[in-house]
């Protein structure tokens, strides 16, 4: 983990969204920033390449495309964990995976282009791994708002 | 629902925009299209919420939010809803769902994350939701991310 430096926080601040559609959206966001536009290009290919960043560009909702985005579970015995990991994390449709302290110790999100492709998927990991996935699709959303600023 | 284009645009740009001066020109070069239309799409994509935003996605970990605490409740049905509406208004809930449960193994149907710089500050923020919820809560638990074992985000294929 590295330090940040001011203008690296600000970037994070500012650009978690509202990054500008037009000819030269760094400029814009640049100018805004009170930097060059070259600056905040490279910044930001380091704050990519350090991995504080995980991508800069669109966060797409695939459910508003005809898609679904559900979460699962499963129990991996401990001795079995990587292997898991592997098989899971080599579907496509499995756009984030956490280790959890908890008996389902495996929490990953399946984004499919169709809502039958969750079954799918579901169908698959349970054939690889020999275990039982737990779906809980959201049936209802209070709030989603995902901006943290950076507090190191 | 989205057409080919804008599905061409979605595997183009959903790695990442390109990180050149006119990154919308790149995008509409490598797909032979205007960049008027490709800033004409994004927007209208942007619009209809099938693009939620543009611009950083940071690793929490790596900015400093090294605990993450999914707090899980088992509230009754009829009250869900009303309770999910005003844990969601708490300021530092990032998510809020109701989802099934899944009985024996998973009493729980309301989900809330919530992030701090360490365990004892998200349990303080897990406490906060339980005094909220008071006698409503029947169980609860919280699940702490210990590993990102992968984070593409959405990849479609072509």
């Amino acid at each position: 983990m590295r330090e940040l430096s001011a203008v690296d926080r600000e970037i994070l601040a500012k650009l978690q969204g509202e990054f500008p559609i037009c000819e030269r959206p760094y400029a814009e966001a640049a100018e805004q920033l009170g930097i060059s536009e070259e600056e905040l290009l490279q910044r930001i290919e380091h704050l990519l390449a350090d991995k504080v960043l995980t991508r800069f560009g669109p966060m797409f909702q695939i459910e508003e495309m005809g898609g679904a985005f559900v979460l699962a579970a499963l129990a991996s015995p401990e001795e079995r964990y990587d292997e898991v990991t592997a098989l899971v994390n080599a579907l496509p449709e499995v756009a984030h995976n956490y280790r959890r302290e908890h008996a389902l110790n495996m929490w990953f999100v399946l984004a499919t282009e169709t809502k039958s492709g969750i079954a799918d998927a579901i169908a698959r990991i349970e054939r690889d791994t020999g275990l039982a996935v737990y779906a809980f699709p959201k049936e209802r959303e209070f709030f989603v708002e995902m901006k943290l600023e950076a507090r190191l | 629902m989205i057409d080919e284009i804008d599905r061409s645009l979605i595997v183009a740009t959903q790695g990442g925009l390109p990180l050149v001066p006119r990154p919308y020109h790149a995008i509409a070069e490598q797909l032979g299209l205007s960049a008027d239309e490709v800033m004409r799409r994004l927007k209208t994509m942007l619009e209809t919420g099938i693009i939620r935003r543009i611009g950083a996605v940071p690793n929490h970990y790596a900015i400093g939010w090294t605990a993450n605490g999914m707090t899980v409740w088992d509230v009754a049905d009829e009250q869900v809803d009303e309770l999910g509406t005003r844990i969601g208004a708490l300021d530092f809930v990032t998510h809020c769902y109701r989802r099934p449960r899944a009985l024996p193994a998973w009493p729980y149907n309301l989900f809330a994350m919530v992030h701090g710089a360490s365990r004892d500050e998200c349990a303080a923020k897990a406490d906060e939701i339980r005094t909220l919820l008071g006698d409503s809560c029947r169980g609860n638990d919280i699940l702490y991310s210990t590993k990102i074992l992968k984070k593409s985000g959405l990849r479609i294929s072509r």
